[in-house]
């Protein structure tokens, strides 16, 4: 997987990363189906960031996952680890097979991400975590001028929690241009809409009010997402942030936007249906019109 | 204290490029020493307890040991989820120093009394947790942590506490060190309250009460050993510390011995009982709570004879 770091060829990656936001959406429902665990609105809605990040962004190794020299993914929204491990597979940092045991008894795959697993650095869970140590990170690759990147993704939920905010001050005044916050941005956190609970607009306008170099995009449209991350950093000095506008639940249709779905798991028929809506969508998540 | 622990860190630093300081906006007159001498591992991270964690977390991930520095309760408890999930769960090569625990900050309020600290972070995974009785011990114990893998507690005093060892005694993680012999009541000491403990010893001898005195700076893992052994001695156990009874050294040594075989020694725990609302200085709050030497020697005092009294009449 370790990528060279230009932009790969368009088309070939494209097929690639569809391919793989597929597999990731189908691994992760029927592992949350299986386990009747919840939060899978929150891993459909950011498998297309994952899929083009492992699929072709990330400078990473899954035959050597502590190389020295790999940019860190950091998940900070840990509750979304059913398409995480499943990127995580589908790129063969472990066997698929291992996805099966998700939640279950003795596994080494939690509910919410946790390191122990190749290619996972850090163990999320509770929001507002992993901003911090991504500047952490950042600051001791300028400091060892090691070139690799550190990419946090993190909800939108979670941006209520101060501790982010403490790390939007932190980068930009420490020049952490190697940094790259992306927000999964589906407008719905735990209990409610993110509008309604505590309303983060101008969200865009907030990160750049703190130093960091803001893109805004299509989180379900691959190319630019790759676009988006392979641009960073824009602006020598000033960290990037991606705010990504997705849909929760995106691409089974009887899941997307509805809050329930950060709770239940599907049902053998559900998950049927789901998989046959996954399986049919192109590369812009959407189903393809007959 | 704190000025022993950067120098301390200041001759670990030329020799070992790892370590790096982080400190929360705390350090007036104390960090500029090292901040001077290594700029490049020196971050002031702001009045941002829980991003200076994080931070020093994703460093030691790479590869650093970072050491957070900040007033009694501000690096532990403001931050602590991040230093339970963090740090401690990753068993990262972090240390958390905090300065002016226990009492010394009396004047400022309870906002700034440390009395909580151990009982918080000796519940951590990973967390090896010392708290050093005099200046010698804090150099010691500054080493000791810097060389050891994973998360480490350092709690230290403010500053001008007295040096008790005449000698460099033998610092170990997990080993107490004893400091006086004495055959009715062993005292346990851990962190600064160390010297009125020796003091409230002299006391007591006066008094006819022979006490044996253990400086016991590694509260997590505790010395088990030398409790015990000095539970088969001495028919006391004190425990000292400037900490709340709940949850610090006079917890864990009750831990021990409530599980040991019978050893006919009673504890008593000599700690914070005064609750929160107490403003004075340093040696008032050590007053009211019988945490200088009077007040221990008197506390000892009163249950040794009060458990003769009952013995002189069976």
């Amino acid at each position: 997987m370790a990528n060279e770091s230009e932009m790969p060829e368009a088309g070939a990656m494209a097929e690639r990363t569809t391919a793989l936001a597929r597999a990731i959406r189908a691994d992760a429902l029927r592992m949350v189906h299986r386990a009747n665990a919840s939060h899978i609105g929150s891993s459909l809605s950011m498998s297309d960031l994952l899929a083009v990040l492992y699929g072709g962004i990330l400078r990473v190794d899954p035959a050597r996952p502590d190389w020295a020299e790999r940019d860190r993914f950091i998940l900070s929204k840990g509750h979304g680890a059913a398409s995480a491990y499943a990127v995580l597979a589908e790129t063969g940092f472990f066997p698929v097979e291992w996805l099966e045991t998700y939640c279950q008894d003795g596994s080494k795959l939690a509910g919410h991400l946790t390191r122990g697993v190749p290619g996972v650095e850090l163990s999320s869970g509770s929001l507002g975590h992993g901003l911090p140590v991504g500047c952490g990170l950042a600051l001791a690759a300028k400091a060892d001028g090691a070139a690799y990147r550190v990419f946090v993704l993190l909800s939108d939920g979670e941006l209520d929690e101060g501790s982010n905010w403490e790390a939007i001050l932190f980068a930009p005044q420490h020049r952490l241009d190697n940094l790259v916050a992306i927000v999964d941005y589906n407008k719905i956190q735990s209990f409610g809409r993110v509008e309604e609970v505590l309303n983060l607009e101008p969200l865009a306008d907030k990160w750049r009010a703190f130093g960091w170099e803001v893109r805004e995009i299509d989180g379900h449209d691959h190319a630019r997402i790759a676009e988006a991350l392979s641009g960073a950093p824009y602006e020598a000095g000033k960290p990037t942030a991606i705010i990504a506008h997705t849909v929760k639940g995106k691409g089974v249709s009887f899941m997307e936007d509805l809050l329930a779905w950060h709770y239940k798991s599907p049902n053998d028929e559900q998950l049927t249906q789901a998989l046959a809506e996954v399986a049919a969508a192109n590369s812009a998540g959407r189903e393809e019109t007959a | 204290m704190r000025n022993t622990f950067v120098s301390t860190l200041c001759e670990l630093a030329e020799r070992d490029d790892r370590i790096w300081l982080l400190c929360g906006d705390l350090g007036y007159s104390v960090l500029e020493k090292f901040a001077a001498r290594f700029p490049d591992r020196y971050v002031n991270v702001g009045v941002a307890e829980q991003n200076m964690t994080g931070v020093a977390a994703g460093l030691a991930m790479a590869g650093k040991v970072v050491f957070t520095y900040s007033i009694a309760n501000f690096p532990i408890m403001r931050c602590l989820e991040q230093v339970r999930n963090d740090i401690c769960y990753h068993r990262l090569n972090v240390k958390i120093v905090a300065v002016g625990c226990g009492l010394p900050y009396g004047t400022h309020g309870y906002t700034h009394h440390g009395v909580e600290d151990v009982a918080v972070m000796r519940a951590l995974p990973n967390m090896t947790v010392v708290a050093p009785g005099d200046p010698i011990e804090a150099r010691l114990a500054t080493h000791t942590l810097a060389e050891r893998e994973g998360p480490g507690y350092l709690r230290l005093g403010k500053g001008g506490e007295a040096t008790v060892h005449a000698d460099e005694p033998v610092f170990q993680i997990g080993r107490a060190i004893p400091v006086r012999e004495g055959g009715d009541v062993t005292l346990i000491a851990a962190g600064a309250i160390l010297a009125e403990t020796i003091r409230a010893a002299e006391l007591l001898a006066e008094r006819g009460i022979s006490a044996g005195v253990i400086s016991m700076p590694s509260i997590a893992p505790l010395d088990v050993t030398t409790v015990l052994e000095a539970a088969a001695r001495t028919r006391w156990i004190v425990t000292v510390e400037e900490h709340s009874v709940t949850g610090g050294l006079g917890s864990a040594v009750a831990e021990v011995l409530a599980e040991a075989p019978a050893t006919g020694a009673r504890l008593l725990r000599c700690g914070v009982t005064a609750g929160p609302y107490s403003v004075g200085g340093q040696a008032y709050l050590r007053g009211l709570n019988q945490l200088d030497a009077a007040g221990i020697a008197q506390r000892v005092a009163s249950v040794v004879d009060m458990a003769g009294a009952r013995a002189g009449r069976r």
